[in-house]
């Protein structure tokens, strides 16, 4: 079993960017069910955001894959 | 047009080098699992060179196991396999300082199961795929030479347990040397001794994609001027709306109305030749290359951005990196240390985002289809294997719908934050007065 607390590494920063991601696109919704005019520039604007939010995970899970 | 003409040209130009060395990262050690059928211990093995009799290494590949699989699947290879029927021989250019350049097809390895040559060429031989070189000596250096096999020990080298491998050659063992990396083995590929500059899968993948654009796009621009002022039809039609959807949703809202059309043909060039290599990494069957999963691939893609960014930024760009206007001179340091570690990270995850979500859904693809293989303990029970099929085909197609969908969003995703990136650089402030009135 080597590697395994790396994974449960892994496992976290997963667990900070389903929260980070789900939030960014709640929001979202909400706001495009609030003003369903301005979709297009909170659709990007979310995209971004949770592209940001994904790229701290990753650099998470690439050090738990290498640090060892 | 003709920007976008040079720009693929460029691509091509770029990644043919770049990216035929072979990256190592994916393949760490702490996901392969490789089978072990021999448990010999390190014992210094310096020559290399063994008695071959003891070991029973025919049977490496009975146990199925997924990671390794997996792992194999999504590596770039010296082979073009077709479902294993069909091996499509690439052009190896090899160098080895010691020895010179290498020129040969990979055909010479006669490439069998499991991509394992079954020959080996000039001191090169190709094992799951890949060219690896044996240096030791006794092994010939020139024509061609069969290899019975290969096998692996799990040596300690500097208190990590590492997978050498070896040839059998005329029942004696030869140690294989690492892939050649782009980064020398210093991230943990393991030194090598020689360079591999061959046409590897995904080159050749994304030459084909790259000209598949050029006909494309070639078409499309000639339609425009045949058909001036008349409504688009075939191919046009596609590539119209693409274009016009990168061009207002992403390129005029991100980078500005008056100087989004110099950085156009490069988002364009971006979003098409990665939406063009994820789409044909999902055709199934069809050699499944992963080249936008592979981190040279879309390291060379943030390279790119990341000189793009920096050469056209301006100086407001810089001012708010080194030194932050409108904050405490006290936090400017601080500021300026966290905005310099910024511009690196940036293209980092560029980088990593593309390659982790294209590998993570092919790794996904791949294990789904692996439950067949473990319900039906590699063979060895039908039903079980019956059981695997009907959970795996279900779970395949689920994932295969919104690998389509990923496909799309991570190309889109690289070229808006791209544009954003951009954006920032070549953004101008008009408030340079408030600015010096600050400083007083």
């Amino acid at each position: 079993m080597t590697g395994t607390i790396a994974a449960i590494g892994a496992g976290l920063a997963v667990i900070g960017a389903g929260i980070g991601i789900g939030m960014v696109g709640g929001k979202a919704m909400e706001a495009i069910a609030r003003q369903p005019e301005a979709s297009g520039d909170i659709r990007g604007g979310m995209i971004l955001m949770a592209a940001f939010v994904e790229g701290a995970a990753l650099i998470a899970i690439l050090l738990s894959i290498f640090v060892k | 047009m003709k920007y976008k003409v040079s720009y693929i040209i460029l691509f091509i130009l770029s990644f043919n080098f770049v990216v035929s060395a072979q990256d190592h990262k994916l393949e760490s050690d702490s996901i392969v699992k490789v089978q072990t059928t021999s448990h010999e211990s390190a014992q210094g093995h310096t020559d290399g060179t063994h008695d071959a009799a003891t070991h029973d290494n025919h049977n490496a590949h009975a146990k199925y196991d997924p990671a390794a699989t997996a792992i194999h699947h999504i590596s770039d290879a010296n082979v073009y396999t077709i479902l294993d029927f069909v091996t499509i021989p690439l052009p190896m250019i090899l160098y080895a300082p010691d020895k010179g350049w290498d020129f040969f097809s990979s055909s010479k390895f006669h490439a069998g199961h499991h991509e394992d040559g079954h020959s080996a060429y000039n001191g090169y031989v190709l094992h799951h795929g890949s060219v690896h070189r044996v240096t030791d000596a006794g092994f010939p250096t020139q024509g061609e030479a069969e290899i019975s096999g290969f096998t692996h020990k799990t040596e300690t080298i500097e208190g990590k347990d590492k997978d050498i491998f070896y040839a059998i050659h005329n029942g004696k063992e030869y140690r294989l040397d690492a892939r050649s990396t782009l980064d020398g083995g210093v991230l943990g590929g393991g030194i090598t001794s020689f360079y591999d500059f061959s046409l590897t899968k995904n080159v050749v993948s994304m030459i084909l994609v790259s000209l598949f654009l050029l006909f494309v796009f070639t078409r499309a621009a000639k339609a425009y001027a045949n058909n001036k002022d008349k409504a688009p039809k075939g191919m046009q039609n596609v590539v119209e709306t693409i274009f016009t959807f990168i061009r207002d949703e992403v390129a005029i809202p991100f980078i500005g109305k008056d100087k989004y059309k110099k950085f156009l043909p490069l988002l364009m060039s971006i979003f098409f030749f990665i939406l063009g290599l994820n789409l044909f990494g999902q055709i199934p069957f069809f050699g499944g290359i992963n080249a936008t999963g592979n981190l040279a691939i879309t390291m060379t893609l943030a390279l790119i951005v990341f000189f793009v960014v920096n050469f056209n930024g301006k100086k407001d760009y810089w001012q708010h990196i080194f030194w932050m206007p409108n904050v405490p001179v006290f936090v400017k340091p601080l500021l300026a240390a966290v905005e310099i570690m910024g511009l690196f990270i940036k293209p980092l995850t560029l980088m990593l985002r593309l390659a982790g979500n294209i590998s993570a859904g092919h790794i996904a693809i791949l294990s789904f289809v692996g439950l067949i293989f473990i319900f039906g303990d590699s063979g060895a029970s039908t039903g079980g294997g019956v059981i695997g099929t009907a959970l795996a085909i279900p779970l395949t197609l689920f994932m295969m719908c919104i690998e389509i969908i990923v496909a799309f969003v991570q190309s889109f995703v690289f070229t808006i934050l791209t544009a954003s990136y951009i954006g920032a650089a070549i953004e101008e402030h008009h408030h340079a007065d408030h600015h010096t009135a600050e400083h007083h």
